[in-house]
């Protein structure tokens, strides 16, 4: 077990820079989500992390120690791969106990660890398979269990869920943060999907194309998201953003936007963006059907059992909104939204203020 | 009543292309058929022929069921000595084959899976090399051996035909090395293996339709190869089966028999080499390794 420290990291194929100032830090037994969209450079951080790809500039630390330079084999570290990447001519048992015979240990010793990383993740009765004849959540277990009868320093983990369909990717969830409680191992764990993020993490690292927009826990990159992307990203349904001008009348601070007027009395320190142009972002859940600043119509009304989803049309274009599951009006009903709470977003620039 | 037309005609219909698939398919096996009796019409024959004693092979008219005397196999290997043949050519083919199968799974290895300049280039000559028509290459493979002092020896014979056959063992290889998924090798990797590891472990095995495709096409050249056995063996104690079978005859004799016989001892091996691997190199061995 130990830390990992990425300082600086730079990495590009041919002419197209794909990273660019990597830095993050993932404390020893942490569980470091590297969270970001499709081509964002998710899986070439992991895959530098390992070794498999050398990096152009920047500094590797596991532990104490400089990896930069060495080989997968020296860093230690276990990878699961996006599409599992079994050896389809082993077994099971062949599979999880292939890097222990590479390790040369005893016999007595692999069959103990393999016996007890099958249990652990309760694919004992699947020893015997070979990798074609396993279920897509089989080969994601062995895949795992391949992982940790190393007992590695590091665990990564590339979109080990997106292959499964909903319901095993929720269960396998579950176990997921069920072994990293068990192990205590760091782990580092890349996917795109933000709910497995937000349940899993300790720590958030987002990205987009090849740059980190934010690091810390999940509630943080939600409830302060440092730029107008955290902001989209993060959260669904998404955050409502709309455009307009910083006013002030009196000593209170007002957020204007056509007719629309939001007081931002409770917010402090906006004076030097005074008359400038904001854009305000409104967590859907923020909003509540009640007299205030936002009038519509009702455009859909999505009952999605433990609450109701409200896209409303306004002139400010459509706004997300959440109501109580028992909500009762329908699709073209004028509605007004209130503010539950005064906590709003506020971005100059794309960042936030 | 039109309906009742109708559906006559419908199911009229129906018989039709119910015939005319049968028909299709027996028109196919029926083709079928015939390229293979055609294929294997020499082959029989000659069994055939060394399955006869001396007075049917010269009757008139031919016989066409032979008694099934071995009569001939045991002059031929009595007599022409054909089982020293047959050990030549095992030596020279097997030595061949392995050989080439070792270099051409490296060097195939290296430009399956490598990052090099100048890969299409290499692919390309490769090819180019083994197009060389073999008549070009007689005198300066002659010459050469000659200057080694290798005529008239195994290795005489061995290196020319790694040298004609590394191309396709390479083309081969480098099409399977690539078709296998990258990941696998990144999990080898992963796991401990360093590069040469990774290639024998996981590569090979998930390979081995291909290489035992290459070993054996490999292994088929090397034993029946004729030309440069005949310029490079000019000694009796090294030549192969097919110089060996040609040599049977004398100035005076046509021993038919005996030359049938040691073509079905020159031809069996290969037929139970494809027959025995035949399923081995069926492919979809790498299914299960990655979704999808
Ligand atoms: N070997 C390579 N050569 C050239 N470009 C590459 C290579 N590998 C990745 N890229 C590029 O690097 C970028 C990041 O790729 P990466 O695989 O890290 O994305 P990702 O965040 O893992 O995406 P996904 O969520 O789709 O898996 C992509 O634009 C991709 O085209
Ligand atoms: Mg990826």
């Amino acid at each position: 077990m130990a830390g990992l420290k990425i300082t600086t990291l730079k990495k590009s194929f041919g002419r197209n820079t794909i990273l660019q100032n990597i830095s993050f830090e993932v404390s020893d037994g942490e569980f470091c989500i590297l969270l970001g969209p499709s081509g964002c450079g998710k899986t070439t951080i992991l895959r530098i992390i390992a070794g498999l790809d050398q990096c152009d500039k920047g500094e590797i630390f596991i532990g104490d120690r400089e990896v930069s330079n060495l080989t997968p084999k020296e860093r230690d570290v276990a990878m699961v791969f996006q599409n599992y990447a079994l050896y389809p001519h082993m077994n099971v048992y062949e599979n999880m106990a292939f890097s222990l015979k590479i390790k040369k240990l005893s016999k007595t010793k692999i069959d103990k660890k393999v016996r007890k990383a099958a249990k652990l993740l309760d694919i004992e009765d699947l020893l015997d398979r070979k990798p074609r004849e396993l279920s897509g959540g089989q080969r994601q277990r062995v895949a795992i269990g391949r992982a940790i009868v190393r007992n590695p320093r590091i665990f990564l983990f590339d979109e080990p869920l997106s292959n499964l369909d909903a319901r095993l990717r929720s269960t396998m969830r579950v176990e997921l943060a069920r072994l990293h409680q068990k192990l205590g191992t760091t782990m580092v764990y890349v996917t795109h999907d933000q709910v497995e993020a937000m349940t899993l993490g300790d720590k958030i690292v987002l990205l987009d194309k090849g740059v980190i927009q934010q690091i810390g826990p999940p509630q943080k990159l939600y409830k302060s998201p440092s730029n107008l992307f955290v902001a989209t990203f993060i959260g669904g349904p998404q955050i409502n953003l709309i455009e307009g001008v910083l006013d002030a009348d009196k000593n209170k601070f007002l957020f204007r936007a056509g007719s629309l007027i939001i007081d931002l009395s409770s917010r402090s320190g906006l004076k030097k963006y005074l008359g400038l142009k904001v854009t305000i972002g409104i967590r859907p859940e923020s909003l509540m059907p009640a007299d205030g600043p936002f009038l519509g119509s009702l455009e859909v009304v999505e009952h999605i059992g433990s609450e109701t989803i409200l896209y409303v049309k306004t002139v400010n274009g459509r706004i997300i909104a959440k109501a109580s599951p028992i909500f009762q009006r329908k699709t073209g009903d004028k509605i007004s939204l209130a503010l539950r709470t005064p906590d709003v977003h506020l971005f100059y620039k794309g960042i936030r203020i | 009543m039109n309906a009742a037309i109708r559906c006559e005609l419908r199911v009229a219909r129906c018989g039709f292309k119910k015939i005319m698939m049968k028909l299709s398919k027996l028109i196919f096996c029926g083709v079928t058929f015939v390229i293979v009796f055609m294929s294997l019409l020499p082959f029989i024959w000659f069994v055939n022929t060394s399955l006869k004693t001396q007075a049917e092979v010269t009757a008139i008219p031919p016989t066409l069921a032979p008694s099934g005397s071995l009569h001939f196999y045991h002059s031929a290997i009595v007599k022409y000595d054909l089982l020293h043949y047959v050990k030549n050519s095992a030596i020279v083919a097997g030595a061949t084959t392995f050989i080439t199968l070792f270099i051409s799974i490296l060097s195939a290895y290296v430009l399956a899976r490598l990052r090099l300049k100048y890969k299409g280039l290499i692919m390309g000559s490769l090819l180019l090399v083994s197009m060389f028509p073999q008549i070009s290459i007689a005198g300066p493979v002659w010459k050469i051996m000659q200057s080694l002092g290798w005529l008239n020896s195994y290795q005489g014979l061995i290196i020319p035909y790694v040298t004609l056959t590394l191309p396709l063992g390479v083309w081969i290889l480098t099409i399977f090395f690539k078709e296998l998924p990258k990941e696998l090798e990144d999990a080898a990797r992963i796991d401990g293996c360093n590069r040469i590891q990774t290639l024998y472990k996981i590569v090979v095995p998930l390979a081995a339709p291909g290489i035992f495709t290459a070993a054996i096409l490999v292994f088929i050249y090397a034993w029946n190869e004729f030309f440069f056995a005949l310029l490079i063996m000019t000694q009796r104690k090294f030549q192969t089966l097919p110089i060996g079978i040609a040599l049977f005859q004398g100035q005076y004799t046509l021993p038919w028999g005996e030359i049938a016989a040691a073509s079905t001892v020159a031809t069996v091996p290969l037929v139970l080499l494809v027959f025995l691997f035949q399923k081995r190199i069926v492919r979809g061995l790498s299914a299960g390794a990655v979704k999808g």
